[in-house]
């Protein structure tokens, strides 16, 4: 088996020929590892998957999965991997054990094996006492865990997962790491999945790629990651309205500053160290400091310093956005 | 690289799969069945009895026409011969003309325009068209739903052939559409259908035959419209400018010869007409074979030409 199971060579798609989804992308995944594609939603997530999984056609580039053709060998690829989407997509009006031997139908999977491997995944997402429920019932998480179920059920080689826990409560998102950490360990299988919560990415995936407007900007382990910052991060805000940038980078051991609007992010070597140093600089000159906060490099960190803006800021498409309300509102319901 | 799943689905697999759970969404949601039912039982009740056309020949509704006295001239006569004129007094021409309504003329007019002696029995089997044609042009909505809830990306990423997703549609609002005739059938002969002489067992499966292509030709347009258009409003919209009009522009509820002839036109090449008369000459109507022969002429190349132009734009679309 080839160690490299997913292989994207400048994977692109173009939208109504001038929308660029995906831009040229670069990345394998390999044998064993959780794979993460971190970014705000409309940064071009979705559409990858999408592509890999061979729902949308690439306009350019190409791609492989387990060393089947995304376009050309696409029903191998259908085969050999399992599909969790961001939505919920079981049917409401049918029960959690239906869904699962519907999608066992569609794999073309012989009906008594199908049922024994429902019970088993039933078991496993611990659906079983709901099986002969309607779907309508079943709660934010429970769903999440049925789909996980249906993207099992033909013991894929390759698990996609597209937002796993998008708008469940903290709770639910725990037990729901928990599942994959444990598919992970437990059956070595490999994992590809989007997210746009940094302390998900941190907690599961052993890389990342981070995606902004349809192009990789890095890709390494979160360690990795948070270690080519170089240091640690000092906020502060002061009192008086003035740009006190130089003066800050006149302190021994800062590396870099940037003001955000008011906001000075300090870059710095030592940072316990140094940020005394910083106040005493300032307030030897006649400046105040109001606010100080330290922290040590997070993967928002490398994510601020790879796009230039806050996770938190980035603004949603509109479509994006109406998807996630809506599954939002099934979550809830 | 050897292959890695052992299952293949075949097509019909795939189809019946998907097939299945339409079915039983369908067969779960109680009240969707009982209007299904409850519709064609309100208008049949409506159009069929209330528009009582039969009962505008009957005497009492030409109660109060006089027809005025005759003059004869004498000599037309026969012998003996007589001068002048001899009239024929009103009472007894009125009389006679009530007498001869009184022999059924309603009936005889009914069978030369309508071909049955009853409207019931005619719009009842017309109403089996009414039902399919709506039940087809709706079906294909539930795939907007399946677009917009993720469901269908879900199953485009599985295995199962593009054409068992686009043909399970097509073959579930044909399988309910059946149902639905069946049932109106039913009924129409608990409220006093009048079967004709040539009714046999075997129509039926004729019946079903042309309804079925009917829905296939419909649904898979249909399907193509709902893959296409990205809400559900936009069908309804579509659905509800022209399953009326089409359904007026018909044999349905009356006959064709009697319309003006520009409606008589689009009569002639809506499927609607061809499908309600398969349906009569299997029920109502004395059969005659080259007529049916090409009602399913008709329907079979209607079916071909709109399945193949609809089914080639889904495919298109769910492969994009």
């Amino acid at each position: 088996m080839s160690e490299e199971i997913i292989k994207a060579e400048e994977l692109t798609k173009v939208f109504n020929k001038h929308l660029t989804a995906v831009d040229h992308v670069n990345f394998n995944v390999k044998h064993g590892e959780v794979f993460g594609f971190l970014g705000p939603n409309g940064a071009g997530k979705t559409t990858t998957i999408n592509m890999l999984i061979t729902i949308l056609k690439p306009t350019e580039g190409k791609a492989s999965v387990l060393g089947f053709d995304i376009e050309k060998q696409n029903n191998d690829v259908r085969n050999v991997i399992g599909v969790v989407p961001q939505e919920y997509t079981a049917d409401e009006d049918l029960t959690g054990l239906e869904n699962i031997l519907l999608c066992a139908d569609l794999y073309g999977i012989p009906r008594d094996v199908a049922k024994e491997r429902a019970a088993d995944l039933l078991k496993l997402v611990e659906l079983t006492d709901f099986k002969d429920k309607k779907v309508q019932t079943y709660s934010g998480g429970m769903r999440r865990r049925l789909e996980l179920a249906c993207g099992l059920i033909n013991r894929p080689k390759v698990l996609f997962l597209d937002e796993p826990t998008l708008g469940l409560d903290v709770q639910t998102r725990t037990a729901t790491w928990n599942y994959i950490r444990m598919l992970k360990k437990e059956y070595g299988m490999t994992l590809f999945m989007t997210t746009h919560y940094l302390e998900e990415a941190d907690a599961l995936c052993d890389r990342v790629a981070i995606i902004d407007h349809g192009k990789i900007v890095v890709v390494g382990t979160p360690e990795e990651l948070k270690h080519s910052l170089g240091g640690d991060v000092i906020t502060l805000s002061i009192k008086e309205n003035a740009d006190v940038s130089d003066l800050i980078h006149t302190v021994e051991h800062v590396k870099e500053v940037k003001n955000e609007n008011g906001s000075y992010r300090i870059k710095a070597e030592y940072g316990e160290a140094t940020a005394p140093f910083i106040i005493e600089t300032l307030r030897r000159k006649g400046y105040t400091v109001t606010k100080l906060s330290m922290t040590e490099p997070t993967l928002n960190e490398v994510y601020l310093e790879y796009t230039g803006k806050s996770m938190r800021d980035t603004e949603e498409s509109a479509e994006a956005f109406r998807t996630q309300r809506m599954t939002m509102r099934r979550a809830r319901a | 690289m050897s292959r890695l799943n052992e299952h293949h689905p075949s097509r019909l697999h795939g189809i019946w799969a998907l097939t299945k759970r339409e079915l039983k969404k369908w067969l779960k949601e109680p009240i969707i069945l009982l209007m299904a039912i409850l519709q064609p039982v309100i208008w049949m009740g409506l159009f069929g009895k209330a528009m009582n056309i039969g009962n505008m020949f009957s005497s009492g509704n030409f109660g109060n026409i006089n027809i005025p006295d005759i003059q004869l001239p004498g000599y037309l006569l026969n012998p003996p011969y007589m001068a002048g004129n001899v009239t024929i007094p009103s009472a007894i021409l009125t009389q006679g003309f009530q007498q001869m309504l009184s022999n059924n003329i309603g009936p005889s007019v009914m069978q030369n325009i309508f071909g049955v002696k009853d409207y019931f029995s005619y719009m009842s089997v017309g109403m089996i068209s009414f039902i399919v044609m709506f039940t087809t042009m709706f079906s294909g909505m539930s795939i907007v739903w399946d677009r917009r809830l993720g469901f269908l990306n879900k199953v485009l990423s599985t295995p199962v052939s593009r054409g068992a997703i686009i043909f399970s549609k097509v073959l579930n609002a044909s399988l309910r559409a059946m149902f639905q005739a069946t049932i109106i059938l039913a009924l129409a002969a608990a409220f006093g259908l009048q079967l004709s002489s040539t009714f046999s067992v075997v129509n039926i499966l004729g019946i079903y035959a042309a309804v079925f292509l009917l829905c296939l030709g419909l649904s898979s347009v249909f399907l193509a419209l709902a893959l296409r258009s990205t809400k559900w409003e936009t069908q309804m919209a579509i659905v509800n400018l022209i399953n009326l009009p089409l359904m007026f522009a018909s044999n349905t509820f009356f006959p064709i010869s009697q319309m003006p002839d520009w409606i008589q036109t689009i009569a002639r090449v809506n499927p609607i007409s061809y499908l309600t008369d398969a349906i009569r000459q299997l029920t109502i109507l004395p059969l005659d074979a080259s007529s049916l022969m090409y009602d399913f002429t008709f329907l079979g190349v209607f079916a071909v030409t709109f399945a193949i132009i609809g089914i080639a734009l889904s495919w298109r679309y769910l492969t994009k």
